[in-house]
């Protein structure tokens, strides 16, 4: 039976080519419009670290001034000072612990003649690489006890690796930053998070490539390196110690594997405002404790601009789908007579049904491989675009085959009022009317 | 013109009818609030900056020896001016639209506090001498920095410059001081305070958001000597006439390179940062254009798909007006009236939907109210798209001959 539905729907297709044509490009211009937004969405909204995110936590404390203050409403501040990461980094209450801001180096080529150049570099504390799962090719990351010593080690990125090393082994060798001597001790596989979570409110760009170099916190100021955004809160006399100046740098992430954990953070975190309140440091008691999620949503780190585009590709569909409905509405009014006839020899209604939304899905499977095609198109344009994003913009089996799954909805859902309307025609006027 | 036939007609066909209404609302609520976007950000992409945007260049020299700077800038200063064609040069710490933004906030009381929710959060330029040449800069009232004012200022050990002078621009110093002119009037952050000198016309802030907005223009200028500057002096601001400038900018690339071996350095031309700037909005806002564009080509073919179907149903009806006396203009009429009364109910629907549509994005959204006359607007480009799209149709069905009504068809 439904290779005859199937038949009757691409002859009735066939026979108004103007109208299929123009039935199958609207719905597949919508899908197509509203996979590319989804894909690009679903790319920045996405989870950095699936395996370990609900293990990560982002603790917030506020230094700020009584002033302003609402209780209940004031949101903590998004980074710390100095002195309040090494405390918590300190108190070890999490399995772990890290503080890290971003920062430029200056890379100098070994080779003669070769130009320095800048890359981003993240200052941070030995914990990051086991915490954020980043993975070693050579090598591995600092030990606890270098991040108090100050000595001079770095660890590097596969494509800083590649561009000085020629991609060998380069652990032991040295790298010359802003003008001074490091010792590689670890050398990274390609590891790029997105959205770059950690980097979120340290100043620094949301997706794109990797961090070039990690250095240990303490040795990188020791350098003169500076955070890309500092917030002060009070006057500053001596920006150049930044650990004892009134002003936030850091962020810091902790590590907790169950809700027992989480709670026992929570509370140690409001027991430390408490008590730097009575130490006469802090004014403001709010803490906030967010998971890795949690903290991307807070910082709205998805631009409102993607977020648009992507309701207004869904309006663009529903514009469409109205549209295929008229359509199919209007091919199956004109053949009210072929109905009759079908009716009068013996086609229940339910069969009637069937048959104009089998026509309705074939349009929709089309549309879908069509839309298809103009969804590429989209993401292609989209990877040619100045966004940090836009080399990230493909499309994966999940969006491929949820393409078709919205083809096939749109289609059925626009198909429904034809066919019923279809189903329901008396046959006998139609038959006279003949 | 008699309506009534038309709304009998139409109740007999009330499915079709109610889908055209649908599509034309939805168009319009969706073309309102796309238009409203793609203006917003066509503002954005041409806000005023009174600088000289064409004539301006920049080499970001970056990686120096902090301890030379007294000597190198100079230098570098010197050697660019030995450039033919060069008409100014000085060196800055950043520039409009460049991202890189040093912000700070003021009161205007002696003791205010950065941290007091009253003061006022503004960008910092810190300038080396001959800035306001090289940016062409154009000062409004009181005058720019003097020799000994750039000499004697330096940076110690706090963020803020060691001088006491202060040139704003035009929109802070009304917002500052509503009605009274700012010469001589004090910014204060304890323990630092600066006397407005000058007011120059609205420069842009190195960052200002995603969207414009009052802030845009809160830009306050600094003196600073090279020797007391630590590094904060990067960009070095080369002006020229425009046809020069590609020329010059590659020359001082090459001469600040090799003077500055050790250090990394980057050219631009000013056009280049602000259209770096603007990228993303501006590939938003064609982004929003193509979308219009081709919903309203869907929302036409919709209409003459259904309204030619229409056509073909009736054309016995037509054949019969047309026998008994109905012209072809008439048969025209009918299709067009009917269109617009149609259009006319889907742009009501569409009105207090993209109105809707405006209300939420306000919440959810950095968002504005869109102003009213967008409503209209919308209304009659669906007005105009409706009756043309009609007019393929109503002229097929006014060639029916009337020879029709006597034909079974």
């Amino acid at each position: 039976m439904f290779a005859y539905y199937l038949d009757l729907a691409l002859r009735s297709l066939r026979r108004n080519k103007v109208l299929t044509t123009l039935m199958v490009l609207a719905l597949a211009l919508g899908i197509g419009a509203t996979i590319t937004t989804l894909t690009v969405l679903r790319l920045l909204s996405g989870d950095p670290l699936p395996q370990k995110s609900a293990q990560l936590f982002y603790p917030q404390l506020d230094p700020n001034e009584k002033d302003g203050y609402i209780a209940g409403q004031t949101e903590p501040a998004p980074t710390m000072t100095y002195v309040d990461a090494m405390n918590l980094l300190h108190a070890h209450r999490a399995t772990r612990q890290v503080a890290m801001a971003l920062s430029q180096a200056k890379v100098l080529p070994q080779q003669g003649g070769d130009h320095p150049f800048f890359s981003d570099a993240v200052m941070t504390t030995a914990d990051f690489f086991a915490m954020f799962d980043a993975p070693f090719q050579y090598g591995n990351g600092w030990a606890a006890a270098d991040d108090d010593s100050g000595a001079q080690l770095v660890v590097i990125a596969g494509f800083l690796n590649d561009k000085l090393f020629g991609g060998a082994n380069s652990v032991g060798k040295t790298i010359r930053l802003n003008d001074r001597d490091f010792r590689i001790v670890g050398v990274l596989k390609p590891w790029a998070p997105q959205p770059r979570f950690y980097a979120q409110d340290l100043g620094g760009r949301s997706y794109g490539d990797g961090d070039a170099v990690f250095l240990p916190l303490r040795t990188a100021r020791a350098v003169d390196m500076g955070p890309q955004d500092t917030e002060c809160y009070a006057a500053v006399t001596d920006i150049k110690h930044l650990e004892t100046a009134p002003c936030m740098w850091l962020g810091v992430w902790v590590e907790l594997v169950d809700d027992a954990a989480v709670a026992g953070y929570k509370s140690f975190l409001s027991s430390y405002a408490q008590q730097q309140i009575a130490q006469g440091r802090f004014q403001r008691p709010e803490t906030a404790l967010l998971d890795l999620m949690g903290w991307l949503r807070d910082q709205q780190v998805v631009p409102d601009d993607v977020r648009l585009q992507a309701g207004l590709a869904f309006g663009f569909l529903l514009i469409c789908v109205v549209n295929t409905v008229g359509l199919l509405l209007a091919k199956c009014l004109r053949r009210s007579q072929e109905i009759g006839v079908r009716r009068a020899l013996g086609a229940t209604r339910r069969e009637i049904f069937t048959q104009f939304m089998v026509e309705a899905a074939i349009v929709g499977m089309a549309g879908g491989v069509l839309g298809l095609l103009f969804a590429e198109l989209g993401l292609l344009g989209i990877r040619h675009q100045p966004a940090e994003y836009a080399s990230l913009a493909h499309l994966d089996l999940g969006m491929f085959l949820f393409t078709f799954v919205v083809a096939l909805g749109a289609s059925l859902i626009a198909g429904i009022l034809p066919a019923w309307r279809a189903c329901v025609l008396a046959p006998a006027p139609q038959l006279k009317a003949a | 013109m008699e309506i009534r036939p038309i709304f009998a007609s139409l109740r007999k066909h009330r499915i079709p009818a109610c889908l055209i209404v649908l599509e034309i609302a939805l168009a319009c609520a969706v073309l309102c609030n796309a238009v409203f976007m793609i203006s917003q950000r066509v503002s954005d992409i041409h806000l005023g900056n009174a600088i000289d945007e064409q004539g301006t260049a920049t080499v970001v020299l970056r990686g120096t020896d902090d301890k030379l700077v007294g000597s190198d800038i100079p230098r570098n200063l010197a050697a660019l001016r030995g450039i033919a064609g060069v008409q100014a040069v000085a060196v800055t710490s950043t520039l409009p639209l460049s991202h890189n933004n040093w912000g700070w906030s003021f009161g205007l009381d002696p003791d205010a506090t950065i941290s007091d929710q009253k003061s006022h959060n503004v960008s910092l330029y810190f300038v080396g001498e001959g800035a306001d040449q090289a940016l062409g800069l154009r000062l409004l009232q009181g005058r720019f920095f003097n020799g000994d004012e750039y000499a004697g200022s330096k940076f110690d050990t706090a963020p803020l410059p060691e001088t006491h002078v202060v040139v704003i621009t035009q929109s802070l110093a009304k917002k500052l001081w509503p009605g009274q002119s700012a010469l001589g009037k004090t910014l204060y952050s304890m323990p630092h305070y600066y006397a407005v000198i000058g007011v120059v016309a609205d420069v842009l802030r190195p960052a200002i958001g995603t969207h414009s907005g009052p802030y845009t223009y809160d830009s306050t200028y600094y003196p600073i000597s090279a020797g007391g500057s630590k590094g904060v002096l990067a960009y070095y601001v080369i002006r020229s006439a425009p046809q020069d400038r590609e020329r010059i900018l590659r020359e001082a690339e090459q001469k600040l390179a090799s003077l500055n071996p050790g250090a990394v350095t980057k050219a631009q031309t000013y056009s280049d940062i602000r259209e770096k700037y603007f990228a993303d909005m501006s590939s938003m806002a064609w982004m929003l254009v193509l979308v219009c564009v081709v919903m309203l080509a869907v929302t036409a073919f919709g209409i003459v798909g259904l309204t030619s179907f229409w056509v073909g149903q009736r054309r016995r009806q037509i054949g019969i007006r047309r026998a008994v006396g109905a012209t072809r203009g008439h048969i025209m009429q009918y299709f067009q009236t009917e269109n617009l009364l149609l259009t006319s109910v889907g742009v009501v629907v569409g009105m207090a939907l993209a109105f809707g549509i405006n209300l939420y994005l306000m919440q959810h959204y950095e968002m504005s109210r869109m102003p009213w006359y967008y409503l209209p607007g919308g209304a009659l480009a669906l007005w105009l798209l409706g009756q043309a799209s009609v007019f393929g149709p109503a002229q097929k069905a006014a060639s029916v001959p009337p020879v029709v009504a006597t034909r079974s068809v």
